[in-house]
């Protein structure tokens, strides 16, 4: 099950991990995206901070932590081809991360 | 009259009528009387064209044609004339950044010809439209590493031109990051003292070094990638015609001041700075890059291929907000480099070398001078002086000539390029040897 922020971004926990990406709705407003500026494995970051940035032909906008944690993997492919977010942003996930705290879901929307 | 000017004398007549007023300077009643009166600037009337040109001769005339043997960054090269009636031209000259920058194709031409060149020259993969100088430029490059690395560190060598040095050292003090200045030896940056460091961003060297010396680049780069840091090379774009390319060597950025294609001196600028990066780290290089894509009727187009959009709506969070660029001077660079070809090009270096190789051999004849470093120079050298440094280069100025730049204590760093050959020389080390005696 997926959670979302406020921002659109979704936040998928399956055990230990959790995955984060974009909004369908997001992705639909920004229109091709172009780049997508992803950190480094081993950043760590607290809920509702910056962790990159979506670039499209449209807008530049930050891309925001749904809960906090630290990074354990990138979606390397969005680095090559960032139009697979337009494709299917709900595949496509950002970043992978771990050490978070589910108490953090609670303000979040459910699917 | 003046095509720059929008309104004609009816159309201002009309505007005023409108209002109610008889003349322009009625705009200015509301401001307070002692106001006026103490912003007032004591303006001489106008002069007429030929006073104005006769007053601009005599302020000209203090101006002393030198036979130049000094660089340290700015080189007084041979500027072929073909150059000064094709930058005069107004499209060029007078007009204004292109807010709407497709509908100027000409000037996304010329800008994309430049970062041609640039590219061809350093052999990165990609070139920005130029910066302001040679010094931002490298500064910005240190800003593209620390970005990358996202370290706070940056190493320096000592063999870089302090005025770049103390650039960096600017850029980098508001931005909180640590500038590590690498020892010399003998001239050349010391491997030890790179070795004793770690956990930083970069390294900064200069191509051909501070002194003229051309450094072991590749090994300084290896040493650079091993601690996984950026390896960023300021070079002298001229020189390029006959030296390596930064990218040869495993340059991660190259950077520069190009002055020394074809820009006058003019008392130290207008300059352009150029950049070039690896395609990997494109979105980091500040500035506009062009582009040559084709219109919807198939036909060739140029753009604005990549700017960072940060510039514009996430401007806190921008690795830079440097956004200008120094067109007419790219241009001139754009055709300089095309009057040359790479032949040209080759043949300005290769007599920078044999003349600046012959005037230190000649100098060190008169033993008034001590051998400071090796000869694996070109352009560019360093001599110490056993005499008055001070009374002689003012002596030789009376003469006609700039001698070297005392860099420190006795010494002087000399520069010659292709314009003086063994004649010129020859004179210079004559009268330098007269003055001294």
């Amino acid at each position: 099950m997926r959670y979302y922020t406020k921002t659109d971004e979704w936040v998928k926990v399956e055990g230990d991990k959790a995955t984060i990406g974009l909004s369908t709705h997001a992705v639909e407003e920004l229109g091709d995206i172009v780049f997508i500026d992803l950190p480094s494995v081993g950043d760590k970051f607290d809920k509702g901070e910056a962790f990159g940035a979506v670039e499209s032909v449209k807008a530049a906008s930050d891309i925001y932590m749904p809960i906090g944690g630290t990074v354990v993997a990138i979606n390397e492919a969005l680095n090559d081809s960032p139009e697979l977010l337009n494709q299917n942003p709900l595949e496509q996930y950002l970043i992978e991360i771990e050490g978070f705290d589910v108490s953090e879901l609670a303000d979040l929307k459910k699917e | 009259m003046f095509k720059y000017f929008p309104h004609t004398e009816e159309d201002i007549k009309l505007m005023l009528k409108r209002i109610g007023l008889k003349e322009i300077d009625e705009l200015f009643k509301p401001i307070p009387n002692q106001i006026q009166k103490e912003a007032s600037i004591q303006l001489k009337e106008g002069f007429s064209e030929l006073e104005l040109v006769r007053n601009m001769q005599l302020i000209s005339n203090k101006n002393k044609h030198l036979q130049v043997f000094r660089g340290a960054g700015a080189y007084d090269h041979f500027i072929p004339s073909a150059i000064y009636p094709l930058i005069s031209r107004s499209e060029f000259m007078t007009s204004y950044t292109p807010y709407q920058p497709e509908i100027s194709q000409g000037t996304l031409q010329y800008i994309f010809e430049f970062q041609s060149y640039i590219c061809e020259l350093t052999g990165m993969d990609v070139a920005n439209a130029s910066v302001y100088d040679g010094a931002t430029a490298t500064a910005e490059a240190m800003f593209m590493a620390t970005s990358q690395t996202r370290k706070d560190k940056i190493l320096v060598s000592k063999t870089v031109n302090p005025s770049i040095i103390e650039v960096i050292q600017t850029y980098a003090k508001f931005r909180h990051i640590e500038v590590v200045l690498i020892e010399e030896q003998n001239g050349y940056t010391s491997l030890e003292s790179i070795k004793e460091q770690e956990d930083y961003a970069g390294l900064i060297v200069q191509q051909p070094n501070y002194y003229g010396l051309i450094e072991s680049y590749e090994i300084l780069s290896n040493i650079v990638h091993e601690n996984k840091g950026l390896f960023i090379v300021n070079s002298d774009p001229s020189t390029l015609g006959i030296l390596k390319t930064p990218r040869s060597y495993g340059a991660d950025i190259a950077v520069g001041e190009g002055q020394s294609l074809g820009l006058p001196l003019s008392f130290g600028g207008a300059y352009v700075g150029y950049m070039a990066t690896t395609e990997a780290l494109t979105r980091k290089m500040p500035g506009r890059i062009c582009g040559v894509t084709k219109d919807i009727d198939g036909k060739r187009a140029f753009v604005l291929t990549l700017q960072a959009r940060e510039q514009h709506i996430r401007r806190a969070k921008a690795n830079s907000n440097i956004c200008s660029n120094q067109s007419l001077n790219a241009l001139w660079v754009t055709i300089y480099l095309s009057l040359m070809g790479p032949s040209g090009l080759k043949a300005v270096n290769e007599q920078a070398y044999t003349n600046s190789h012959y005037l230190k051999e000649k100098l060190l004849q008169t033993r008034l001078f001590n051998s400071v470093h090796d000869d694996n120079f070109i352009k560019e050298f360093v001599l110490e002086a056993n005499f008055d440094i001070k009374q002689v280069e003012e002596k030789l100025l009376e003469k006609g000539f700039l001698t070297g730049l005392n860099i420190h204590d006795n010494k002087l760093l000399f520069a010659v390029t292709e314009k003086y050959g063994k004649e010129e020389i020859d004179q210079f080390v004559e009268v330098l040897v007269d003055v001294v005696r």
